[in-house]
């Protein structure tokens, strides 16, 4: 494990095991821990539990065994439990709302006074690019900014942790790399700890500050591999650096999935 | 854009034009007696003629069609919020709502009229239970359909049911009720008609069904056809009315009611 030691822990998960009601065991002993500020990827196979850990750390599934701890004390996770917010691998808006009610929704919840809520909607839409769609609905845009939507009712309450499923997974390429480089420049703008589900290397190295990578199912934690601090930018993305990890990360992936390297 | 609409106007009308040509053909050509089938012409005349009975018949029966499908809309969304709730209130509630919608109308009337006293209540009474099944099911189906991950993030940002009932479950089951409503709207009219009829209800306050039945026995058939067509006419109103509800309440964003570009 890199360099988390000196950051406090924002998310602990020890000895954790899931099974389903219908008797799979979906993730078997897993140990992980994710620091205030990290930018952490789960990478694995499919069905190997990424989305149930996020499910588990969001509190909207209960673990079979094992702990899941959020900040030093129940009494921080409790107000972290209020701070963190999810991104699905589909921008799961609600089709009757325009987007500014869709973004509006997790403060009307909150019951955020309409004014502050306005503004905050504006300030989210402007950050991922969306102003002047306000009043737009959802079948009138495009998948990529959809998407964006779906990030911006993320950041509209200003989380400190953000759980994102594969969100990009469903995107053509161009507006994949365009996506990428905006959770990277919001992420370094507003200093969230991120838990980001990916089957992707490439993503996984491009945007984390480390990589988990995950045995099949049962999922496992069998790999942890830093990603030193850089700019990210067409350069690095073409640079030795970005692609000998990527390699690094690739060759862990084949050996967890217990694969020939 | 501009064409479709013309021609979805023109077409019907003209085919209905062609229909009653024909039919008025058939009759004086053919020498058709009028007690076996009265001229279009006739129809139209005795409705004007006889509206002194025919009108407040009309009246009556529209009455018991919308006090009908009112308290169908109220019955059927409560009982499926209701349901929505909880399981057991749907495991406790689901058979006998099942139950009233299988059992014949008609065999139930006999039994509805004779414990209500009051005879318009009894036909107000028939005529909800069969109307208020299509706004239930589908109401209900509605409420459950709601996407998974929806309900994930308002279990997220602490949202309480009514919270989600209003913002998450009622938008998303309202193209499922609207479907109910168009279907009730229908099923009230056919339900008040049958009500009229099973009950045998008689005399001055009497509905539109009774007066066909009783132009019937008389062999009255130009007034029978009156009342056929005030009925029809009523029939296509309703629907005509409960689709422009739905297409102008989903406008924005269900497919059904969003015009596709080419």
């Amino acid at each position: 494990m890199t360099g988390t030691a000196v950051r406090r822990p924002l998310v602990r998960l020890s000895g954790v095991s899931k099974t389903y009601a219908n008797g799979v065991l979906a993730l078997d002993g897993v140990d992980l821990s994710v620091a205030t500020g990290e930018f952490v990827s789960l990478l694995g196979p499919s069905g190997c539990g990424k989305s149930t850990i996020l499910r588990l750390v969001a509190g909207l599934s209960p673990p079979s065994a094992g702990r899941v701890e959020l900040g030093a004390s129940p009494e921080e996770a409790a107000g972290l439990r209020r701070e963190i917010s999810f991104v699905f691998q589909e921008p799961t808006l609600m089709p009757w709302a325009t987007v500014a009610a869709n973004v509006m929704m997790p403060l009307r919840l909150r019951r955020v006074p309409r004014r502050d809520a306005d503004e905050r909607v504006a300030e989210a839409l402007a950050l991922v690019g969306l102003d002047g769609f306000a009043r737009s609905y959802p079948r009138e845009l495009s998948g990529g900014m959809k998407m964006r939507v779906s990030i911006a009712r993320a950041l509209v309450t200003r989380p400190k942790l953000l759980l994102l499923d594969e969100p990009f997974a469903a995107l053509d390429e161009i507006t994949r790399f365009r996506l990428n480089d905006d959770l990277d420049r919001l992420w370094r703008q507003f200093g969230w700890t991120v838990l980001f589900v990916t089957h992707s290397v490439f993503e996984s190295v491009y945007l984390s500050t480390r990589v988990l990578v995950m045995s099949p199912r049962p999922g496992r934690v069998v790999r942890s591999i830093a990603v030193p601090d850089a700019e990210r930018n067409e350069a690095w993305r073409m640079g030795p650096e970005y692609n000998a990890l990527c390699r690094e990360v690739s060759l862990a992936l084949h050996a967890a999935m217990g694969d020939a390297a | 854009m501009r064409r479709t609409v013309v021609l979805s106007v023109l077409v019907p009308v003209a085919v209905l034009a062609l229909t009653v040509l024909a039919w008025h053909l058939y009759v004086t050509l053919g020498d058709v007696e009028t007690f076996a089938l009265p001229a279009p012409g006739l129809v139209i005349s005795t409705l004007w003629s006889d509206w002194n009975t025919l009108g407040p018949a009309l009246w009556v029966t529209l009455k018991l069609t919308f006090s009908a499908l009112a308290l169908a809309i109220v019955g059927g969304v409560t009982l499926a919020v209701l349901m929505a709730q909880s399981r057991w209130i749907e495991l406790a509630l689901y058979p006998y709502a099942v139950i009233l919608q299988v059992t014949p109308i008609v065999a139930l009337a006999p039994i509805i009229v004779t414990r209500i006293p009051d005879t318009q209540t009894a036909l107000l009474v028939l005529a909800f239970v069969v109307a208020f099944f299509p706004i239930l099911t589908n109401t209900a189906q509605g409420l459950k359909s709601v996407d998974h991950n929806l309900r994930d993030l308002f279990q997220l940002h602490g949202a309480g049911r009514l919270r989600r009932l209003w913002y998450l479950e009622a938008p998303a089951a309202l193209p499922y009720f609207l479907t109910g409503l168009r279907i009730a709207g229908g099923i009230a009219l056919i339900a008040a008609v049958v009500a009229e009829f099973a009950a045998g209800s008689a005399g001055a306050g009497s509905g539109l069904a009774f007066r066909l039945f009783e132009a019937q026995y008389r062999f009255n058939t130009p007034r029978v056809f009156a009342a056929l067509l005030l009925l029809a006419i009523t029939g296509v109103a309703i629907f005509a009315a409960t689709s422009l509800i739905s297409a102008w309440a989903l406008r924005h964003w269900h497919e059904s009611a969003v015009p596709r570009d080419r």
